[in-house]
This record gives C-alpha cells, sequence and structure tokens, in this order.
C-alpha cells in the first residue's frame, strides 16, 4: 500500500529555531581541580538563559572554536544562573578554560530529558554515586532535592575522585551538603594524600563497605570502569536495574534526535536521554 | 577462473595462506566486489571476469595486520600499486602470497550504455570475446568489449607483473590510446577554458571522498581532510573553491607516487575524469626527472623524495 | 488530467519558472542531477535516476544556520532567513518523493527544524512516473508504485505528451498557475502508460526482495549476527552510499571563520566516516564494521521501530550503482534472510 506523501503546509513564521543559541555572558568562573572549571552564565542583561530541569543538558558553543553538550550542573531551584562544570579535555574545553568572566559565549538548549524528580524520585531515600567530573549531571538533582527537602527521603552521598584535588565542587558539598538534615555525605580518593584524614578507596569498594539496603533509588554517574564495578556492587547487594538511574554521553550535533551522532539503537541520547534507567540501558545494544 | 580457484583452494587447505583476497559474486553480472575468502568452501563465490576492475592493493595494508599469510590476486597494473605500498613500507611482503593474474581490459558497468541490464556474456576469462552481448529488460543489445573499458585500459601499463609469486592465465594488448593526450589537450587550452573544463567537472564533486578512500596511494592513517586541527571540512565545501583544492591538495599529495591506476575514476560517483591530475604530475615529472614510473621497481629513487644538484628547478626552466 | 504536448514542455517550465524557483533534472559534465532552472537549461528527464537525489532541494548538502559577530566584546547572531520563495522541483521519482516522506518524520518531528519546514511549505512536487524502471530498482519492495507516483502534481511521459495529475491542493495551485497551457484529457493513456511500467516492474530482479527479517524486530535480533563482520570487508568507509542516498539526513554541524564572523553552517555527514561519534574522550564506534552495521540497522530497524514500521530506504538502488566496492543494502538485506532460510 502507499501512503500519500503528506501535504507540508508549516507556518513560515519560522523565527526560532533550537538549533539558533542565545548569547550568554559568563559571570563567574571558579576553579574546582586542575582541570574542571565552573563557568556560571547568564543573559547579558542578566538573569537566566532558560527553564531546565535536573540532568538536561545544553549546548555550549565558542563561535570558530566549537559547540558540545554539557550537563547543566546548577539546579533549577537557582533562578539567577546555569552552571557547568567543564573539564579541559578537547579543542573546545582548553578554549573555554581561557575565558574570563564577562567573556559572551553562545548556548542554546536545555536538550534531553531529566532524572525523574517528580515523580519515580519523589518520597524515596536517595542514593548518589559519582567518580570525577560526573558529579556534574548529578549537582543539579542533589540541589534540587535539597531544595524541596520535603519531598525525598535520607539521601546519601558517595563520591570520589582520583586526588583530594580533583574533588570538583567540594566547598559547596563541605559547606552545605554535609550540614543539611537527613544526608550523608562520603568522600573518598583513590589513594592516600598527605592532609587527607577521609576514606582511601576506589569508589566501588566503598561502596561494598557502605553496604546500603535496597530500600532507596540509586544514581550512578562516573567513568565507565567505575559504573561498572558500582552497578555489579549494587546488584550483589539486592537492587533492582530499574532502581538505578544513570546518564549516557555520546557524540552530539544538533540536540534534537536529528543530526544522527548520537544515535544507538532506537534511541537518541540527546533527546531520549541523557538520563536512562539501567533496564533500559541494558535493552540498548552495546555501543555506549 | 577455474584455475583460480583450485590454487587458491590449494593454497588454503594445505595452509599455506590464511585467507584469500579476490573477487565476489555481486548482485548483477557486473558487479563483482573485492572480497577475503577464509575456507575452501567460500571459494565457490569467487569470480575473475572482466568487470573486476577494483584494485586490491590497498586492502593488503589491512590484510597484513592479520594473523597468517593472505594470498591476493593481481593485475599487472594493480602490481604497481603494491610495490608502492612496499616501498612506502605500508604492506608487509612477508605476509603476502601473491598471484598475478592476466588481464584483458577491464570493464565498467557505468560504461555499458544500456538500461536495465540483466545479463552481461563475453566479460568471462579465460574467453574475453571481442564482443559484449547484453540482456537488458528492453531488449538485447551488443557493444564492443574495448568500447565499456575501462579509461585506464587504453592506456594500460603492459602485460608484465612488477611483483608476484606465482603468475596464472594469459593478458592482451589493450592499449588503443595515448596516456598523455587528454593532459595535452587541456595544456592546450587557455587559462580560461581550462578553468571553465575544470569547474564543470569539479563542481560535480560531492565529497564522499571515495577517490581518496580507494586510493592505495592515500594511506596515511589520518588524513589532512579529516583533521579538526585544519578547517577544510571533509564533508562539504564552504567556499565554490573548495572542491577544486581538496582535488589539487590531493594531486600534490600523491604526486611521484601514484602509479595511475586509475581507482579514483573509476569510483567516482559523478564521473569526475580524476585521474588527469595525476597524470599531468607524471607527465611533468617524466619531462622535468626523467621518465618514471611509480611502482616499477623498489630501488630506483623517486624523483620528489631524492635531491640532486642536476635537479631541474620547475620554476626558473632547468638550471 | 491535463496534458500538453513534450515539444511544449520548455514552455510549460517557463510558465512554472516565472512565478516560481524551478528545479529539473540538468545534464552537466555527462551526470544528470537537480539544478536550478533557467530558460538556457536543457532539462534531462529521460535519465532515470540522478546521481544525488533530489533532497538536497529540501535539504541542501552544505547551508548557511547563522552567522555571528563579536565586536567590542558584543556578540550579535544574524540568523539566515528561512526559504520564502515559491519553488517547484520538477521530475521527482516515486521513490524520491517517497524519501521526503521518511525527512518529514526526521525534520517535522518535535523540534521541528524550520530550515527545512520553510522549505516543505515553499515548495511543491510534481513527479515524473518510471517509464523505464532500471535493473537496480526495487522501490516495489516498500509498496511505492513508481508507474503512480506520490506528489502534488504526477506526471507521465506518453504518445509525445506529457501527462499531468493535480494530487493536492498545492498541485492544483500550480496547476492553476499553468493552465493556459494543458488541455483536459482523458484519462486512457496514462492507465496504458502504467500498466506498461507495471509489467516491466514484474520483471525487476529485485522486485521480490525480502523484508520480513527486518522491521522494529531486527533492532536486536540482527544486532549481533556475525553477518556483519563478514558483510563489512569490502567497505572502504568512504560516503558515497550516504550522499547518493535519498533518505540519509546524518548532518555536521561546523564552523567556517569568514574573517569577520563565524558562518555556522550545517553539512551532510556520513555514519560511515571515522570521526562521526569521535568525542573529545574517545569513539563509540571504533571499527568500521560497526559504522557499517550502524548505517543499515538505522535503515532497516531503529527507525521502523520508531516510526510505524516505515523503512528509510526507499528502494531507489543509488547505492547499488555507486557504491565503489559493490557492497549496498540489497546485499544487507538478502544476506539476512538467507540466515533465516
Amino acid at each position: 500500500m502507499t501512503e500519500p506523501m503528506h501535504e507540508c503546509k508549516y507556518n513560515p513564521g519560522f523565527m526560532r529555531d533550537s538549533l539558533i543559541p542565545q548569547v550568554g555572558i559568563i559571570t563567574d568562573v571558579r576553579t574546582e581541580t586542575p582541570d574542571v572549571k565552573t563557568f556560571r552564565v547568564e543573559r547579558p542583561e542578566g538573569g537566566k538563559l532558560f527553564e531546565h530541569m535536573p540532568g538536561q543538558c545544553a549546548m555550549v558553543c565558542a563561535p570558530g572554536v566549537g559547540e558540545a553538550m554539557f550537563s547543566i550542573t546548577s539546579s533549577p531551584t537557582n533562578k539567577e544562573y546555569q552552571e557547568f562544570s567543564i573539564k579541559r579535555c578537547g579543542e573546545l574545553t582548553e578554549h573555554l578554560h581561557t575565558l574570563q568572566p564577562g567573556t559572551e559565549i553562545l548556548v542554546r538548549g536545555p536538550y534531553g530529558n531529566n532524572f525523574p524528580v517528580d515523580t519515580e524520585l519523589k518520597g524515596k531515600n536517595l542514593l548518589f554515586i559519582a567518580g570525577g567530573i560526573a558529579l556534574a549531571p548529578l549537582r543539579s538533582v542533589i540541589n534540587y532535592c535539597l531544595d524541596n527537602r520535603e519531598d525525598y527521603g535520607h539521601i546519601d552521598i558517595l563520591y570520589g575522585s582520583r586526588s583530594a584535588d580533583d574533588l570538583v565542587q567540594r566547598r559547596e558539598i563541605e559547606e552545605v551538603w554535609t550540614k543539611q538534615p537527613d544526608v550523608d555525605v562520603f568522600l573518598t580518593i583513590d589513594r592516600p594524600q598527605e592532609g587527607w584524614d577521609g576514606h582511601v578507596g576506589f569508589v566501588p569498594s566503598y561502596l561494598q563497605e557502605l553496604a546500603f539496603d535496597t530500600n532507596r533509588i540509586a544514581i550512578l554517574c562516573g567513568p565507565p570502569i567505575m559504573i561498572k564495578f558500582c552497578l555489579q556492587g549494587l546488584k550483589e547487594m539486592g537492587f533492582a536495574m530499574d532502581q538505578v538511574y544513570t546518564t549516557l554521553e555520546l557524540r552530539m550535533k544538533c540536540g534534537v534526535g536529528k543530526c544522527g551522532r548520537c544515535n544507538i539503537g532506537t534511541k537518541y541520547v540527546c533527546k531520549d536521554g541523557p538520563v536512562f534507567r539501567f533496564d533500559q540501558v541494558d535493552a540498548l545494544p552495546n555501543e555506549y | 577462473m577455474q584455475e583460480l580457484i583450485v590454487k587458491a583452494r590449494q593454497l588454503l587447505e594445505s595452509g599455506e595462506v590464511s585467507r584469500v583476497l579476490g573477487w565476489k559474486k555481486g548482485e548483477f553480472e557486473y558487479d563483482p566486489e573485492p572480497a577475503f575468502f577464509e575456507t575452501a568452501e567460500s571459494l565457490d563465490g569467487f569470480v575473475y571476469n572482466g568487470f573486476c576492475g577494483a584494485n586490491l592493493s590497498k586492502y593488503m595494508i589491512e590484510a597484513g595486520k592479520k594473523e597468517g599469510k593472505t594470498l591476493v590476486f593481481l593485475k599487472p597494473c594493480d602490481s604497481y600499486s603494491y610495490n608502492q605500498l612496499l616501498r612506502e613500507h605500508r604492506v608487509d611482503r612477508e605476509k603476502a602470497y601473491i598471484i598475478g593474474v592476466g588481464c584483458k581490459g577491464k570493464l565498467s558497468g557505468n560504461k555499458l550504455p544500456f538500461e536495465g541490464i540483466l545479463k552481461v556474456t563475453g566479460a568471462d576469462y579465460p574467453d574475453a570475446q571481442q564482443t559484449l552481448t547484453v540482456q537488458t529488460l528492453y531488449g538485447t543489445e551488443t557493444v564492443a568489449y574495448q568500447d565499456a573499458m575501462l579509461e585506464r585500459c587504453h592506456v594500460c601499463k603492459g602485460k608484465e607483473h612488477v611483483v608476484y609469486d606465482e603468475l596464472l592465465g594469459e593478458s592482451c594488448d589493450t592499449v588503443d590510446a595515448d596516456r598523455f593526450a587528454e593532459v595535452e589537450r587541456i595544456e592546450a587550452m587557455s587559462p580560461a577554458e581550462k578553468f571553465a573544463f575544470f569547474q564543470e567537472e569539479l563542481s560535480k564533486c560531492i565529497r564522499c571522498n571515495a577517490c581518496r578512500n580507494v586510493c592505495p596511494a592515500c594511506s596515511c592513517r589520518k588524513c589532512v581532510f579529516d583533521s579538526t586541527a585544519f578547517d577544510s571540512a571533509q564533508k562539504a565545501n564552504t567556499t565554490p573553491f573548495e572542491e577544486k583544492m581538496f582535488h589539487i591538495i590531493r594531486a600534490f599529495h600523491v604526486a611521484g607516487r601514484c602509479t595511475d591506476c586509475g581507482e579514483c575514476s573509476r569510483v567516482c560517483p559523478q564521473g569526475i575524469p580524476l585521474h588527469l591530475f595525476n597524470r599531468k604530475f607524471i607527465k611533468d615529472i617524466n619531462a622535468l626527472y626523467g621518465e618514471y614510473q611509480a611502482g616499477s621497481d623498489l630501488e630506483s629513487k623517486a624523483p620528489l623524495t631524492s635531491f640532486t644538484t642536476d635537479d631541474a628547478e620547475p620554476g626558473v626552466g632547468r638550471g | 488530467m491535463y496534458r500538453i504536448k513534450l515539444e511544449n514542455v520548455n514552455a510549460l517550465l517557463g510558465a512554472i519558472a516565472a512565478q516560481n524557483d524551478l528545479f529539473t533534472p540538468v545534464k552537466a559534465g555527462g551526470k544528470t542531477n537537480f539544478t536550478l532552472w533557467t530558460e538556457d537549461t536543457e532539462v534531462d528527464l529521460q535519465t532515470l535516476k540522478t546521481v544525488k537525489s533530489p533532497k538536497d532541494v529540501f535539504f541542501p548538502q552544505s547551508e548557511t544556520l547563522y552567522t555571528c559577530a563579536k565586536q567590542d566584546g558584543k556578540t550579535t547572531i544574524s540568523v539566515q532567513d528561512r526559504c520564502n520563495t515559491p519553488f517547484v522541483v520538477f521530475g521527482m521519482k516515486a521513490c524520491d518523493v517517497r524519501a521526503i516522506d521518511v525527512l518529514d518524520r526526521v525534520f517535522l518531528t518535535e523540534p521541528v527544524d524550520s530550515y527545512y519546514a520553510a522549505r516543505r511549505t515553499m515548495g511543491t512536487v510534481v513527479s515524473l512516473a518510471c517509464s523505464r524502471p532500471d535493473t537496480s530498482c526495487f522501490c516495489g519492495a516498500f509498496g511505492i508504485d513508481c508507474a503512480a507516483p506520490q506528489g502534488d502534481v504526477a506526471t507521465w511521459m506518453a504518445e509525445g505528451y506529457l501527462y499531468w495529475l493535480p494530487q493536492t491542493e498545492k498541485g492544483e495551485a500550480l496547476t492553476a498557475q499553468v493552465a493556459a497551457l494543458l488541455e483536459a484529457c482523458q484519462e486512457a493513456p496514462v492507465e496504458e502508460v502504467k500498466a506498461k511500467i507495471r509489467e516491466i516492474c514484474d520483471r525487476l530482479p529485485l522486485k521480490d526482495l525480502e523484508l520480513s527479517q527486518w522491521g522494529a524486530q531486527a533492532a536486536d535480533a540482527n544486532f549481533d549476527s556475525p553477518l556483519w563482520e563478514a558483510l563489512y570487508q569490502p567497505c572502504l568507509a568512504c560516503g558515497t552510499c550516504t550522499f547518493v542516498c535519498p533518505t540519509c539526513q546524518c548532518y555536521d554541524i561546523k564552523d567556517y571563520n569568514t574573517g569577520d564572523g563565524v558562518q555556522r553552517y550545517r553539512c551532510w555527514d556520513s555514519c560511515m566516516y571515522s570521526d562521526f561519534t569521535m568525542m573529545a574522550h574517545g569513539n563509540n564506534r571504533t571499527s568500521q564494521m560497526q559504522r557499517f552495521r550502524q548505517r543499515f540497522m538505522h535503515k532497516l530497524a531503529y527507525f521502523p521501530a520508531n516510526n510505524d514500521g516505515m523503512f528509510s530506504c526507499v528502494g531507489c538502488g543509488r547505492c547499488v550503482e555507486k557504491c565503489p566496492s559493490h557492497l549496498n543494502i540489497v546485499k544487507v538485506i538478502k544476506a539476512f534472510g538467507k540466515e533465516e532460510a
């Protein structure tokens, strides 16, 4: 059966397009670690560029250098600005690291889905597990939960990195998160270090030591090897795969599920992700 | 063809080679594909006929990284490409068993001036006839074998293989044109005519990179046109000049190493006579530094990579 | 149904071009592609398949999205105007018309791609039935009838006439523009042409291409097949198949430094290229096998899974004719058919 080609009658008043960015101004740059900086971005006239939900991403562009997708690390509960924690690891990020407050950049978004803060996570105990720069996507949801404290149960945050100097958002962790009621923060670094009296060891082994019960939702973000072993640990503790969330990261250009790069299986990570439950991840072809 | 299969089977079964690189029957009569055969049974699909134009030498770069020897069938002109790769240390001679196969001129499906081709007879070896009979959806047609031959065969380098372990099959003389005639015709044009000629041809380019990817001389691990540091996008032209730049730069990069195998022109979906650029370089090299055929041997000094005080200074005339 | 003598087709094109930009197949340098028609253009309605599909009329190989310039630290963005001139594509074949449906599924899905949508709004498609289908054609496998193409206006060539049938509102509007040149006629001669074309289609070697191993359910089933390893081997990793394909729509977004600003443009990209999925920290498809598999899985399994079973192949056969290594989607489809048999 041939189906008729449908006649296209779109309104030609196309002014906005999701591929066209807004101008944003960097209002603050914080050096988090030797290779991570957090950039605060606002509209040139002040105020947020757009509204977003925790877990969503945005395309940050330095014209002539490049454009890439970064997770928005600030919580939507913050009404003044958006923040991006960016690790220096390629051409664009090298360039971004040279930028000073007052510099204009281009931003478009928000893109993708978000952590189900209003549905599956609501009313639950939460366990956040992050490694290195991967705290960036979790920070937005952690702060969102802390700002809507009554909507969530007990919160555990397990965060680790190579060394104490590589812990992102250390000041906020120590000054804000650890002081919240009903929140436990567990920090760890890979190897002993002078001046560090906290836990030493990899995140997955610390996770095993801590032996959480399964009355919680786990949100896991980090390098592939950490994910692999943490997931194994969670399974051993009895967590079901639909109790664990993560985010995926693939090359993206458009952010709206059209350019084809981040397609794996039937999903487009930029549009259907970046947040996936592990039972959903398991259903994808092994190409991430 | 049968003797090639018998030989390949023998070498596979004896364990002397781990795989065979040849051609496999395609969907139609005129589109055999390059193929690796790992088992004696799979050789049932092996084919060698007039449509096996694909030069297999470049596949030997990857084949060389695999376990064991690869038996490869090379036509006389393909053997120049292999030799050149050998010279550039891109292939491992120890991992190759080369059978030089006879060639009677290679055909191109695109050169058959008919629509709806169902069956072609007369392209089989060893009995290549002078005429191809083409059965189409719209009737039966005939065409002279020569008229469906690839351009490169009309100016064939000859029947000799320059590298092989063994020879099988006969070759024919197919030369009926002057290799440099077309280059000379373009040289004689006025600058405006030249520009118009290349404008018309190169503006057809769709930047698919087939010419580069098939080219045995283009064996760089990372092509300059794939480099993010060099802002000449491999995929599209930001200015109308870029498609020209791509092809001209590519011609420069393979100058002195191009064996004139003609694969670039064979694969171009838009039928751009890309070989003309390379052939212009070859003609000039011959004129300035003496006759030179890339890939003909492993020892002679290549004109563009060796310096002598007698070297021509093309900018200021021989001096 | 209307008709016009073939010798007057140029006058018809002239009349269309008087009120619209007109794209027709034109032979240049020995190859036929869709090009902007001008009075001294000689339209080529005989060549069955243009090298590039007419998709680039709606989705150009390269187009500017916006330019931006920075002065005294202030950035200004000038968005490229969307298409606002009515245009007509004349002579699209049934397969290429269906391909527009496939592209619509991508670009008109929310968020709508405004550049594409503007062209779809402004464009009118005049299709042309395939008088002489070729051996490499297999549009029938996808339920496409090349004897009765979709499109705003469908046309047929027969007995010295071009027959003209408006099929949509846009088609009626275009017909009204050129009404003076058309004469009303009976449908019988067109029915005869259709029957002739269908008789040829019945003899096409690929007409019975078996697609039952493909579709949404193949997304899981075919991914891990060992067949891919054998199928991809001759692939040169060039982009010929993707660039001649009427449905391939992957694109890249790049910057061009104009000297006084940055021109941000998008251009066709190919999943066959090694840098397609390359990120600063690695690549999730490192082998050509994976890239090759992605292209066909996308067309034959992932796309149908997301689009009510619609394949993103229309059987135009361009890849069959143009692949330098003579690989193509037909071989892939058939290889999986055999596996199950």
